[in-house]
Order: C-alpha cells, then sequence, then structure tokens
C-alpha cells in the first residue's frame, strides 16, 4: 500500500507570516528591507511636508508660498487654464476642452473589440472632421481659431491620435510592401523604415518645421502645425510598420496557403485573413508606439509649438511666478502619466487576455 | 527589356512635366493682403524690444515696429500676428515664408545681408555688445573676466564677437550655450554663470525684467562691437523691402517734422510741401509705394513717430531707462535720419 | 466538333502576372522619382529667388564660436568641419557612457523586480513606471533644474575629497598628469589582460580534461594588477594629480563634468535603464523554470543559478530589443539642444544658423545620425550572431 505525501494544511494567513515571506525570507532580502525603510522614512515624510503640509493651495504670488516654505499649488490653480489651453481664446475655451474628451472617447472606443471593423473607421473619420471644425472654428457660427493657438494638452493629442489614425494605413502598406517579393516595393519600404528609424525624432521635427517649407511652391505656405502633424505621421509610420510587419511574421505560412487556396486575390487575403489576425498580435508593440509618440509630442517645445512644457515656461516667466517651475513639471508630468499609464495597462490586459 | 523601356518613358514624361513649369515670383505684398494681417517674427521675451504681456500681446520697440507696417499696409496697426522665435529659429521661419518680416532685434551684417538672402530695413536701434554681472563679485571690467562662464544665446553675433574679443585679449572662457532665453537668464541669474553677453539693450531689458533686485547687476562699460539691430525681409522681393524700409524712414521723419500721433490731424492742414507729401495729401509717394496714400498718417496716427516709439518702451519712464544716445535725431547728435519724402 | 481553341501560351500583357508586377514597381518607382524631383524644384526656385548657394563648401570656413566642453583641442579659428567633429565627439561620448551606466542600471532593476522582497520589487516596479511614463524631455529638466540649484557657486563651493569640488559649475575632479613612463604601465597592463585570458582558456580546456576547477578569477586578478603595479613601483611611482584649483571664476587643472552633462548622461542612463529593466524581466522569465529547477536540483547555489545557466540564455533573447534601447539612448542624445550641452545636433544647428546653409547641414545631420544608427545596429548584429543557438 502505498503511502502518498500529502501537503501540509494550510495555515490561516496572517501579518506576522505575510511579513516573514515577503520582506524578510532571507539575510540579504532582510538587509534590503531594512535598508529601504531607512531611506523611506528619510525621504517620505519631508516630501509630504513639502507637497502637502506646507503647500500653499491659494496665495497670490510665488514669494507668498516660499514664505510658508512648501510647494506652491496656487501656481497651478491660477495658472491651470493656460497650461492646458494656451493661447486659446478665453471664452472660446470649451472648444478644446470638448476636443480632449472627443479624442479620449475615440481611443477609448478603440479599445472595444466589438467595434472594431467599419464602425470604427466612420467614429475616427467623424471625429476627425469634428476635431478640426471645433478647433478652428470658421463655420457653424464658431469663431475662427489660428491654428497657432491650438497650444496645451489638445494640441498633443490632436498631433498624436492624429498622428497615429493617419500613420497607421501608411503603416500597414509599408509593413506588406516589405515582405513583398516584388524587388522594387520592398527596396522601398526598407528604405523608408530604416531611414525613419535610424532618425533621431527631433531631427525629423526640425526637417518639418525648417527644411520642409523650403520645398513648397513659392507663395504656398503650410501652418506649422499641420507640418509637425506631417513628421509625426511620417515618423510614426516606420515604427508602426515594424510592429504590423512582427504580427505578419507571427502568422503561419498555412494561413496564407489557405487564404489563397480559396482563390482570394492578394488584397482580399490581406484584408480578409492575415491583416486581422496580424494586427491582433501586433497590438501591445502598436500601444507601445503609441505611448512613445504621445510623449513624443512634448519635444514640439524645440521647433516653437506651444504645448504644456511651453506653456509652463510661460507661467514661470510671469515675474509673480518665477520659482514654481518644479510645481509645473508635476503637473505636466502627472497629465502625461495618466494617460501613458491608462494606456499600457490596456495593452498589458490585453497581453494577458491572450 | 519591355519593361525597362516603359520604365524609362514613365520617367521622362513625368520629369518633363515638372521641370516645364517655371518659377513663379511670389509678392510678400500680394500675400500679406490676402490673408488679412502682417506676420512678423519677433522674441520670444525680452522687455521692450518684444514681450507678450499678461493677455499675450506683444509689446516692444520690435512690435511697435511690426504694427507700424501693419498700418502702413493694411491700414490698421492692429492687424498683425506674432511668431515668437529663439535665435536659432529666426532665420528659418523668414527664409520659410512663415513670416513677412523679421523684427527681432538682429543685427546687420554682410553674410547675413547676401549669403543668408536677406535685405535690412533701416536700422531702429544702434546697440553694442556688452557684458552684465552680478554687483557682488567685484568685477569693474571685461578685461577680467578671464577664465569666466560666460551666458550666450547660439546662433548670433553675440556669441562670434565674444570669441573674438576673448581671443584678442587672450583670454579664455567657458561658454554656456542656451538657446531659450528664459532658461538663459534663469542660469545667470541662479550664479551658473559670470557673466551675461548680448546687445546692450538686451542687458538692460533682462536686468529690468528678470532680476529680483535691478541694483544688484551692473553692466560693465565695454562696448566690444557694433550691433545695428534692423528688421529684416527677404530677397527678391523689391516691392516689400521697400515698404518696410519708408514705413522706418516715415517715422524718423515724422519725428524730423515735429509731428506726434497727437498733432497728425493738424499736420494734414500744414503748408510745408514735404509734409503734405508725406501725409499723402500730396498724392503720389502712397501709389508709388502700391499703398494706400494715407500710409503715413495712418502709421503715425496709430503707432507713433520713433521718439514715441522709443520712450514708450525703451525710453526713460520705463524700467530700461535706455538714453537716446546714437538712436537720437541726426541734428541732436544720434543717427537716425530720414531719407527725403519726395 | 470540339471548341476550338486559344492557342495555348500568354495571354495579353494586361492579364500576365509578372508584367504587371513591373508597371505597378515602375509607377511606384515613377512616383517617388516625381515627387522628389518636383520637390527639387521648388526648393532651387526657393534658394534661387532668395539669393542663396548651394554647395558644402561653407564647411571649410572658420567657425568663429566657441565650443565647451571640447575632448579635442578646439579654438573658434578652426572650420566648422572640425567643430562638428567636436560636438560628434560629444555625442558619442554621451552614447558610450550612457550605454555602459544604462544597462548596469538596467540589469539591477530588472533584477530587482524579480525580487522575492515586495517592498524592493513594488519600489522597483515604480520606478519603472513612472520614468517610462513621463516624457524623456520633461526629465531631462528636472534633473538640470536639480543639478543647478542644488549646488553653491564656485567660490563656495563644497570639497567633497582633496581635490574633488562640487559647485554649480559642476564637479571638478583631479586627473592623473601624464609622464612617459605610462607607456610602460599600461604595456603591462595590456599584457597582463592577454595572459588572464590565456589563463581562462587554459583553465577551461584543463577542467574539461581533467574536471579540476582553477581559481581563475583570483588568478587573472593578480595578473591584471600586479604586473602594472610593479613596473608603477620599479619606474619610481611617477603620479602627479592635475589638481582642480579655484583661479579667478572657476576652476583650473583636473576635468570639470559640467551639470549640463551630468544632467543629461543622467537623465538617459535613469530613462533607458527603466525599459532596460523590464527588458531584462521579460528575458529572464522567458527562460523556462525547469532550468533552473534543474539547477538547483544538480546542486548548484542560488546566485550560481542565476550567473551559470540563467542569465546566459536569457542575454540571447535580449539582445534584440536591447539594440533597439541603445539605439533610443543614442538618439535621445539630441535632447541636450534643450538644456545647453554641446553634442552634434546642437553644434550644427548653430552652423545652420550661422550660414543659412539650411539643407546641406541637414543632410550632413541626417547622415551622421543615420550611419550612428546603422554602425551601431550591424556591432549589436555581431555579437547577436555570436551568442545565437547554433542549431544542429
Amino acid at each position: 500500500m502505498a503511502e502518498t505525501a500529502q501537503a501540509a494544511p494550510a495555515r490561516p494567513p496572517s501579518a506576522f507570516r505575510w511579513l516573514r515571506a515577503n520582506l524578510f525570507n532571507t539575510p540579504l532580502s532582510s538587509a534590503l528591507t531594512l535598508l529601504v525603510l531607512y531611506v523611506l522614512i528619510k525621504v517620505v515624510p519631508p516630501l509630504v511636508d513639502w507637497a502637502i503640509v506646507n503647500a500653499s493651495f491659494t496665495a497670490p504670488n510665488e514669494q507668498a508660498c516660499a514664505a510658508r516654505g512648501g510647494a506652491c499649488w496656487a501656481f497651478i490653480a491660477e495658472w491651470y487654464r493656460f497650461i492646458l489651453f494656451g493661447r486659446y481664446p478665453h471664452d472660446e475655451q470649451w472648444r478644446p476642452a470638448i476636443t480632449v474628451l472627443l479624442l479620449i472617447v475615440s481611443l477609448v472606443a478603440s479599445c472595444d473589440r466589438r467595434l472594431w471593423g467599419r464602425p470604427l473607421a466612420l467614429l475616427w473619420a467623424a471625429g476627425v472632421i469634428a476635431v478640426i471644425v471645433l478647433m478652428g472654428g470658421g463655420v457653424l457660427g464658431l469663431p475662427w481659431v489660428d491654428t497657432d493657438q491650438w497650444n496645451g494638452l489638445p494640441l498633443a493629442l490632436i498631433l498624436a491620435v492624429g498622428g497615429l489614425a493617419l500613420a497607421f494605413p501608411l503603416a500597414v502598406a509599408l509593413a506588406l510592401g516589405r515582405q513583398s517579393y516584388m524587388l522594387g516595393i520592398r527596396a522601398f519600404s526598407v528604405a523608408y523604415i530604416e531611414f525613419f528609424r535610424g532618425l533621431p525624432f527631433i531631427i525629423v521635427l526640425f526637417m518639418a518645421a525648417v527644411l520642409f517649407p523650403l520645398f513648397l511652391p513659392p507663395g504656398v505656405s503650410i501652418a506649422k502645425l499641420w507640418r509637425v502633424e506631417v513628421a509625426f505621421i511620417l515618423f510614426l509610420a516606420a515604427y508602426l510598420a515594424e510592429a504590423v510587419r512582427g504580427g505578419l511574421q507571427a502568422i503561419p505560412r498555412g494561413q496564407y496557403e489557405a487564404a489563397a487556396a480559396l482563390g482570394l486575390g492578394y488584397w482580399r487575403q490581406m484584408r480578409l485573413v492575415i491583416l486581422p489576425q496580424a494586427l491582433r498580435i501586433a497590438i501591445p508593440p502598436l500601444v507601445g508606439t503609441f505611448i512613445g509618440g504621445f510623449k513624443d509630442t512634448a519635444l514640439v517645445i524645440i521647433v516653437g509649438l506651444f504645448d504644456l512644457l511651453q506653456d509652463v515656461a510661460v507661467g514661470t516667466n510671469d515675474p509673480s511666478w518665477r520659482g514654481a517651475y518644479i510645481e509645473g513639471y508635476a503637473f505636466v508630468a502627472a497629465i502625461y502619466f495618466v494617460f501613458c499609464y491608462a494606456m499600457s495597462r490596456y495593452s498589458r490586459s490585453l497581453e494577458a487576455r491572450r | 527589356m519591355r519593361s525597362l523601356k516603359w520604365f524609362g518613358f514613365a520617367v521622362t514624361a513625368v520629369l518633363g512635366l515638372v521641370w516645364g513649369d517655371s518659377a513663379r515670383a511670389g509678392p510678400t505684398l500680394d500675400g500679406v493682403k490676402s490673408r488679412g494681417v502682417v506676420t512678423c517674427a519677433v522674441n520670444t521675451g525680452l522687455a521692450g524690444f518684444g514681450m507678450p504681456d499678461q493677455q499675450g500681446d506683444y509689446k516692444g520697440l520690435d512690435a511697435d515696429t511690426c504694427r507700424a507696417i501693419a498700418a502702413a499696409v493694411l491700414g490698421d496697426a492692429k492687424k498683425v500676428k506674432f511668431i515668437p522665435t529663439t535665435t536659432q529659429q529666426r532665420f528659418t521661419v523668414l527664409q520659410s515664408g512663415e513670416a513677412d518680416v523679421l523684427t527681432r532685434n538682429t543685427t546687420w551684417t554682410v553674410l547675413r545681408d547676401t549669403e543668408q538672402g536677406f535685405n535690412f530695413a533701416p536700422v531702429t536701434y544702434y546697440d553694442g555688445q556688452g557684458f552684465m554681472v552680478a554687483k557682488k563679485a567685484g568685477i569693474k571690467s571685461a578685461k577680467e573676466l578671464d577664465g569666466a562662464t560666460i551666458c550666450v544665446q547660439p546662433g548670433t553675433t553675440t556669441e562670434l564677437n565674444l570669441a573674438d574679443y576673448f581671443r584678442t585679449n587672450r583670454m579664455t572662457f567657458k561658454p554656456l550655450v542656451v538657446e531659450k532665453l528664459a532658461e538663459l537668464e534663469n542660469a545667470f541669474f541662479s550664479g551658473r554663470c559670470d557673466a551675461y553677453t548680448t546687445d546692450r539693450s538686451g542687458l538692460a531689458a533682462t536686468r529690468a525684467g528678470k532680476a529680483s533686485n535691478a541694483d544688484d547687476y551692473v553692466i560693465l562699460p565695454e562696448v566690444i562691437s557694433k550691433e545695428p539691430l534692423a528688421p529684416a525681409v527677404r530677397h527678391g522681393d523689391d516691392e516689400w523691402f521697400d515698404i518696410v524700409k519708408w514705413t522706418i524712414y516715415a517715422m524718423i521723419g515724422a519725428e524730423e517734422k515735429g509731428i506726434t500721433s497727437g498733432s497728425v490731424d493738424e499736420a494734414l492742414k500744414s503748408e510745408d510741401p514735404d509734409v503734405k507729401r508725406m501725409l499723402g495729401v500730396t498724392p503720389g509717394i502712397g501709389k508709388a509705394l502700391h499703398l494706400d496714400e494715407k500710409w503715413a498718417y495712418n502709421v503715425i496716427k496709430q503707432v507713433g513717430n520713433y521718439g514715441e516709439v522709443f520712450e514708450r518702451n525703451v525710453g526713460s519712464r520705463t524700467p530700461l531707462k535706455l538714453e537716446r544716445g546714437l538712436n537720437g535725431l541726426w541734428n541732436q547728435g544720434g543717427l537716425m535720419y530720414a531719407m527725403p519724402f519726395r | 466538333m470540339s471548341v476550338p481553341s486559344r492557342p495555348l501560351g500568354r495571354s495579353a500583357w494586361w492579364n500576365d502576372e509578372r508584367s504587371r508586377e513591373l508597371l505597378f514597381q515602375a509607377l511606384i518607382v515613377a512616383a517617388v522619382i516625381a515627387i522628389l524631383a518636383y520637390l527639387g524644384h521648388n526648393a532651387t526656385v526657393n534658394l534661387r529667388r532668395q539669393g542663396i548657394g548651394f554647395g558644402f563648401g561653407f564647411l571649410g570656413h572658420e567657425a568663429g564660436f566657441e565650443i565647451s566642453p571640447a575632448l579635442i583641442p578646439y579654438t573658434p579659428a578652426d572650420s566648422y568641419a572640425y567643430a562638428m567633429l567636436v560636438g560628434l565627439l560629444n555625442t558619442l561620448l554621451v552614447a558610450a557612457i550612457g550605454i555602459v551606466f544604462a544597462t548596469v542600471l538596467g540589469l539591477v532593476v530588472g533584477l530587482l523586480r524579480l525580487s522575492g522582497n515586495w517592498l524592493v520589487a513594488r519600489l522597483a516596479l515604480g520606478y519603472v513606471e513612472l520614468i517610462r511614463n513621463t516624457p524623456l524631455v520633461l526629465q531631462l529638466f528636472v534633473w538640470w533644474k536639480l543639478l543647478q540649484i542644488s549646488a553653491p557657486g564656485p567660490r563656495a563651493a563644497w570639497q567633497v575629497l582633496p581635490g574633488v569640488f562640487v559647485s554649480n559649475r559642476g564637479v571638478a575632479l583631479p586627473v592623473p598628469e601624464y609622464d612617459p613612463g605610462f607607456r610602460w604601465v599600461l604595456a603591462a597592463l595590456v599584457v597582463g589582460m592577454l595572459a588572464s585570458i590565456a589563463l581562462a582558456r587554459w583553465a577551461r580546456w584543463r577542467q574539461e580534461r581533467t574536471g579540476q576547477p582553477f581559481p581563475v578569477l583570483a588568478t587573472a586578478l593578480a595578473l591584471i594588477v600586479l604586473p602594472p603595479a610593479i613596473v608603477f613601483v620599479a619606474l619610481g611611482a611617477p603620479f602627479r594629480l592635475d589638481m582642480p584649483q579655484l583661479v579667478g571664476f572657476n576652476f583650473k587643472g583636473g576635468v570639470t563634468v559640467t551639470p549640463e552633462f551630468a544632467a543629461l548622461v543622467v537623465g538617459l542612463v535613469v530613462y533607458t535603464a527603466a525599459f532596460i529593466g523590464e527588458i531584462v524581466r521579460g528575458g529572464i522569465q522567458a527562460v523556462s523554470r525547469g532550468q533552473s529547477e534543474a539547477a538547483l536540483a544538480l546542486g548548484l547555489k542560488r546566485r550560481h543559478v542565476l550567473r551559470l545557466v540563467v542569465l546566459p540564455q536569457a542575454v540571447r533573447t535580449m539582445i534584440p530589443p536591447l539594440t533597439s534601447e541603445y539605439l533610443n539612448l543614442t538618439k535621445n542624445s539630441t535632447l541636450a539642444v534643450a538644456i545647453g550641452f554641446a553634442e552634434f545636433f546642437s553644434v550644427a544647428n548653430t552652423i545652420l544658423n550661422q550660414t543659412g546653409q539650411a539643407i546641406e547641414a541637414m543632410t550632413l545631420i541626417a547622415a551622421v545620425y543615420l550611419s550612428l544608427s546603422l554602425g551601431l545596429s550591424l556591432l549589436m548584429n555581431v555579437y547577436n550572431r555570436r551568442v545565437a543557438l547554433v542549431e544542429r
């Protein structure tokens, strides 16, 4: 008669046992825990003091905050509208606010699998038109606002989301082109992808801002916002193409062969069989590229567009609020963090589901 | 091979279509009239020259020059659009056509006038380069700056003059080169650099606008270069160049004749033939410039003469407290000299 | 009667797949050439109208501006091309230091993320999430401001160690002065390193033959350290430090690490290490648990399991994404233009503005960065091929 080994009966969970297992399980681990606790005790209370206890939430200027010795959140309270919307006319700022909501809704809706396909494409197209009409105005009784004044958060979202939306078809074309057996197409796709992946994004932005106008016919000028948008599109397309290519390579050859055996032409094969599978696999790197693209919108400060960081710089240039740049940076960092973290959680949830 | 022949035909056909197109001239004046605004590239924030106020409106000598051009061309000094530019962006913004004129305390040099493709209108501010240091450093002369760290903006004549001056005087220095003016000023006031160098008017503007206590900083006596600050336009558009040029001369000429924004209405009734020609009472000059005959009247009425613009932005009642000096009228010891309106 | 059959053979040319492909490719190429020609034409017209010439001759002109820091001797009388070289060396320095430290920090972060200690793992997670989800340019500004405002002026500099001064101009460090005898010390060092490599090879050969281990690490250390030390002492210990001294405004002598350089390097290292940490974690987790279980069953200690079994396999999968991160670090060094460090792009940008030759300058800039990217990818591909699994 064989005796089977049995696991020890589970002991009821207790705080002490959890601490022992997780924080003090080996001597090295215990030492680390003590070290970390020591550092935390040294750092966290002064930080809390600065950020909350001594902080001023309302104050007339930075000197008043400095008198209390804490963070100057009053700067944010006074300037938040300028940081978020920049030089957009004060009375019309409901328009960029709605634009931001619209773009967020579009992004969130794109995450829902049930909408993938035609309804999503229509939603995006309608969204793009709605954004341009809302922000620019000139029709439907809305006063016209020059693209120079589309600043701050709406600018970042328009650049990133618009760039993603328009780069995506180009990226799919490039990825398909890179796997094509036709030498001309393949050479062009490879050259394009390697060119834009090899260049730093700032260089591409500079080319858009500085060189692009030289290549336009004399007398024709395109607003800087649209030139920078083109830079985003061209740049994102190269990275998205690599992500899609990864998805395409993960499809077994059998799928291609079966689709061809069914008598589907090349484009039908791609549209009905290959791309749906490939894109689903490619979503994590696609989302990663989008997160990178959204963070890169902060770089437009270097070509003279007024994004969130530039708005903070203008705010801290005001003599009353000169020293409040840390609070401004924290505010902007929080905004970027919220967006990027949400997107990366979404991507990770997709990975886990598979 | 057949395919290669096809290929060759296609390329040749397309190239032929493209190269057959001839150059079209793009007059700036037409563009300005169709857009309805004069677009000027100005400083991101230099007190007295180009500085946005709380409402985002740009104030300063350069901003007023831009408004004068708008008044001359469009009849309304408010029809302006300002593009704030750093030193590294200003030339490409003008070259690319984004801006119609560069009014951004820019020095007139031969290379900019020729190689870089710009034409410079009359000088609106004669200046020179200097150094500013903190008073507690105890420095009395620029010759004591050997080994110092000096804040300077890139892409400027300032940068080049600085290197030349130290080379000539056999001194060395470490540059701190930051493109954004606000960051550079912060670096100087936080003590990161020992000295800040730019045009002396810029030094005064920075001290007036940014220093917590202006008396803690002293501008050293040495003037190490000539910095004539003038508006710039692109090569290849004589019509627009003439308009900008004569707008400046109108402002100077009005001061020569003693006409201010308050007295210009009365000057319309003047018997002086020069004044009558300038203000359009005797027609001819407006037509020659392809502008309305009241172009100069609009400039003076809506913006003022040169003296008024100077006093309003950088004069003795402003925090900058700059003297007229070289910028006074020619018959009062300065260099401001309007060409004849005839 | 049978249906009259069409002669077998090729169908009309527009149905033939091959000629359709060729036509399609020809159209694409023609379209690309047409677009480029159109753009080129516009550019020529625009440049000619403004009287701006085209050509690379300006590279020989005098630069006229000062660059600091410069790794090679540079004066404003040198040419634009030489100035660009100085900037390029600065970029390479930042990239090299950044890659080394980012890898080290990334490895540490990755291992901490996998730690059994809950507190440490959570903190590492917090660090990674915070750094990865905020823009790099924002982080660079924060580091630059912190480094600028935290230290006093040079007259009141903190003296951390004899010869090491910390001020808001940067950290001044002493540097050994060059002495001719150093050549012999260097030669001894090289000989020692070669000898230790040979020793390691021999020890592995002997272990495979006889199974006896050899204390390679200790012997190699001795080989590397002792001969140079002996040569050094034999030559009379010629060691003089070039100490930084406060002369006038700044520290003369030694080497000064400026706040801009430090901010750029620290910012890049911290940012890239967060991404590398995730790559390391993914790589280690990709090695199947069976490997570490088998290694433990064989009696290896835990730290040997990591070093001898898990990491070598993990490195194989990590190399392509690691290459990508190294490239990103090199490309992100261009953000120095925001904080005033004179790397290649800043210098080239200044030249662009001083000369007005926008197209030529941007072409050069693009060519340089493309070459850097290509060079780095090639290097990493060589390494990748060496550690790749050789299947039967």
